[in-house]
């Protein structure tokens, strides 16, 4: 075991993704002697060669498109999203052409991309740098989407992103890059839970409380506050955002009868809509009230100076909570409660 | 001559070629521009340096197979766009007046290079060695790409405008990495565009990133003047081809209906780009003589005086005045040629009517590479659906 930041262990990841397969190669803005605007590629052109960690040029469909062609080839393509604001010059590429290659090529055409996105708010960033476009990917049938929130996800999961045969986008919570965790570089890849599985980060019996990315670490500290307040809350980290692993979320529902799904992204369309109405179709004979969102509000992500307004935090999540399990909460009033 | 159509990277050249000094004219479709052009509408060959050696090489029986390919694809092209309107494809996209460019950039490619057409490129299918009727079955709604593409280099047709020219630079990269690892032939791509997809900025930025990493594709613009119902005028105020001095690689405009000066500058690109020299930029001049797709009405926006002055231009009959002035072809061949289409709209005719799509089972295999349960679910829960339907013997109604 080594402790390490969350960059750190991506970088650890990628580098030991381009160690194994020589047709692995790095394409991105400034990812090259500068290491990447976030420092996560950092010495990898150095140790790897300009042809495997590519500086391109400063064009989002560019990098993907190419990313295709050389996927195409034979090559496994990992691209670097600079900012999440920054991907929807490459949509079109994303959603007509990765997305779907392989399904009119019957097959005979392999689509093995990875797409970093640093994503998501609470950096203090001017507008276009702290979005969630998450949803817009898991709507696209052909895309596997995944989220990590630890630097040992962060370290595995990467790996798995680029061993995949499927397309990934691999969205990284940019204000957890300094975090630092255990991570066991020794690990067999085979030996890892499954890129797709959901984990139950915190056992509970009350309620549970539905995350991925950066609210998973707040979504701990709720648990650690509410059972101070007596509500034992079982924290799930989804991990893989398409497919959802619905097996432990329908298992803890069954067992807390109570859902809260929280993300930075806003709430309309958003992932906990459909995590809300699947748990409602599938277990709704178990649940005890209504499913809860706590999101992000629908507005365009403000300034930053208000974001800590806007994003869920502890206090939020936990009116959330109270919500779910009929306390006194935010709606009191509103419903003369 | 030579030099004037030679294509330059040096901006003081280009001008003084142009004759202007920053680029910009009010005549965009300046008949002035220099054009590679070899063979006449009278069907007189004129020689060229650089280019007629490409020529020169070229056997009697090639000379006359450029014209049976030329003419064997307008046939197909008649026969699906008679299958439309049988109500056999529910669309066709005819491809006729493009001969000339499609079957001798098409022909000047080689097996190892890798074709990225758009969805008109039925001539150079043909010469790639497709099965012509698979291309149909896009159009019948069968499928959403009819044939492996690796079998010939021919990627299927891309229907989002110009996504495909970023898709051959990046192959395009991938074979320059193989052959610097010395794991593969030098070879190169064609990205095929048209006028109306060069406003894309996809185009733009495959051009951008062939240039800087020196990608061996070939950026070949079939300028047919017309974007559906809008004129070239539109998209450009200056020829395409001076575009690739901006991105500093040669261009070459080309007189599209000419299929033996498009062999030509289309050899003398790939050999560019196969030598590592980097991407060409080829400007075909050429004419789409019909509609956009079956779905438009050409008579709505353009005038019958201009489609007649491009029926003049005709490649295919510029072609036959020169073989026959050769003595290398008389009533006899072209009579051949002809019962040759014929055979193949009959091949065509019959593989279309036998294309079914009965299972959509088919449709939920591939979406991804490997197991996907929403997928596996969905599929699993529409065939018990359709199932519910059968009667008692299991036949569904």
């Amino acid at each position: 075991m080594t402790v390490m930041t969350f960059g750190r262990a991506i970088n650890a990841g990628l580098r030991k993704a381009m160690d194994q397969d020589p047709k692995v190669v790095l394409m991105g803005e400034d990812i090259g002697k500068l290491g990447g605007v976030f420092r996560i590629t950092d010495g990898l052109q150095k140790d790897f060669g300009a042809h495997r960690v590519i500086d391109t040029p400063l064009a989002e469909s560019g990098i993907m498109g190419t990313a295709v062609g050389l996927a195409y080839r034979g090559y496994r393509p990992v691209v670097e999203i600079q900012f999440d604001g920054f991907i929807y010059p490459a949509f079109d590429q994303i959603v007509c052409q990765v997305a779907k290659l392989h399904y009119r090529t019957q097959g005979n055409v392999k689509m093995p991309i990875t797409i970093r996105v640093p994503f998501g708010g609470g950096i203090g960033s001017p507008e276009h740098h702290s979005e969630s476009p998450e949803a817009y990917f898991t709507h696209t049938s052909g895309l596997r989407v995944v989220s990590v929130s630890n630097p040992q996800d962060a370290y595995t999961m990467i790996q798995q992103a680029i061993a995949s045969d499927d397309p990934v986008l691999y969205f990284e919570p940019k204000r957890r890059y300094h975090t630092k965790g255990e991570v066991d570089e020794a690990a067999d890849l085979s030996q890892a839970p499954a890129v797709g599985a959901a984990s139950v980060v915190t056992q509970g019996s009350d309620v549970t409380l539905v995350t991925y990315g950066p609210l998973v670490s707040t979504a701990r500290d709720v648990a650690i506050a509410a059972s101070d307040d007596g509500v034992s809350v079982e924290v799930i980290d989804l991990r893989s955002l398409s497919p959802i692993d619905f097996e432990p979320l329908e298992a803890s529902v069954r067992k807390t009868g109570r859902l809260v799904i929280t993300h930075e992204a806003a709430q309309f369309g958003g992932l906990g809509a459909e995590i809300a109405a699947s748990i409602t179709e599938r277990c709704f004979n178990y649940l005890e009230a209504a499913p809860v969102r706590v999101t992000g509000f629908d507005i365009p992500y403000p300034p930053s100076k208000f974001e800590s307004h806007h994003l869920p935090d502890l206090d939020r999540i936990m009116d959330g909570i109270d919500r779910a399990m009929g306390r006194p909460n935010s709606l009191s009033a509103l419903e003369g409660k | 001559m030579a030099e004037v159509h030679l294509p330059t990277t040096e901006f003081e050249e280009a001008d003084a070629a142009h004759g202007n000094q920053h680029g910009v004219t009010d005549e965009p479709n300046a008949d002035a521009e220099p054009m590679v052009s070899l063979l006449s509408v009278e069907g007189e060959l004129t020689r060229d340096e650089t280019y007629s050696p490409y020529l020169d090489a070229l056997s009697a029986e090639e000379l006359l197979s450029f014209y049976s390919d030329m003419a064997t694809v307008r046939r197909f092209d008649q026969e699906a766009t008679a299958l439309q309107r049988q109500g056999e494809l529910a669309m066709w996209v005819p491809m006729t007046g493009q001969e000339g460019a499609q079957i001798g950039s098409g022909r000047a490619s080689k097996p190892a290079d890798y074709i990225f057409p758009t969805y008109r490129e039925h001539g150079v299918a043909l010469t790639r060695g497709l099965d012509l009727s698979l291309l149909l079955r896009q159009f019948r709604g069968v499928s959403n790409a009819g044939w492996d593409p690796r079998e010939t280099n021919f990627h299927m047709y891309t229907l989002v405008l110009a996504a495909q020219t970023l898709h051959a630079v990046g192959y395009a990269m991938g074979m320059a990495r193989d052959v610097a690892a010395g794991l593969a032939e030098a070879a190169a791509t064609i990205a095929y565009f048209g006028d109306g997809a060069s406003s894309e900025g996809d185009v733009h930025e495959s051009m951008v990133f062939a240039a800087s990493y020196q990608a061996p594709v070939v950026f070949f613009c079939q300028n047919n003047r017309w974007a559906i119902s809008v004129p070239f005028e539109v998209q450009s105020k200056v020829p395409l081809v001076r575009r690739a001095g901006g991105y500093g690689f040669p261009g070459i405009r080309v007189d599209g209906n000419d299929v033996l000066a498009v062999y030509a500058v289309t050899q003398w690109a790939l050999e560019h780009a196969r030598s590592g020299k980097g991407p060409v930029l080829i400007e075909a001049d050429t004419y789409r003589l019909g509609a956009h797709t079956t779905a438009d009405d050409p008579t709505k926006y353009r005038d019958r005086a201009q489609e007649d002055a491009w029926r003049l231009k005709d490649p295919l009959l510029r072609l036959e005045k020169y073989l026959r002035s050769l003595g290398l072809a008389d009533d006899e061949f072209f009579a051949k040629v002809s019962a040759v289409g014929d055979e193949l709209a009959a091949h065509v005719r019959a593989a279309v009517v036998t294309m079914s799509a009965k299972d959509i089972g088919a449709s939920f295999a591939n979406v991804y590479a490997t197991a996907h349960p929403l997928i596996a679910e969905e599929s699993a829960w529409q065939r018990a659906y359709e199932a519910s339907f059968a009667d008692a013997e299991g036949v569904a109604e």
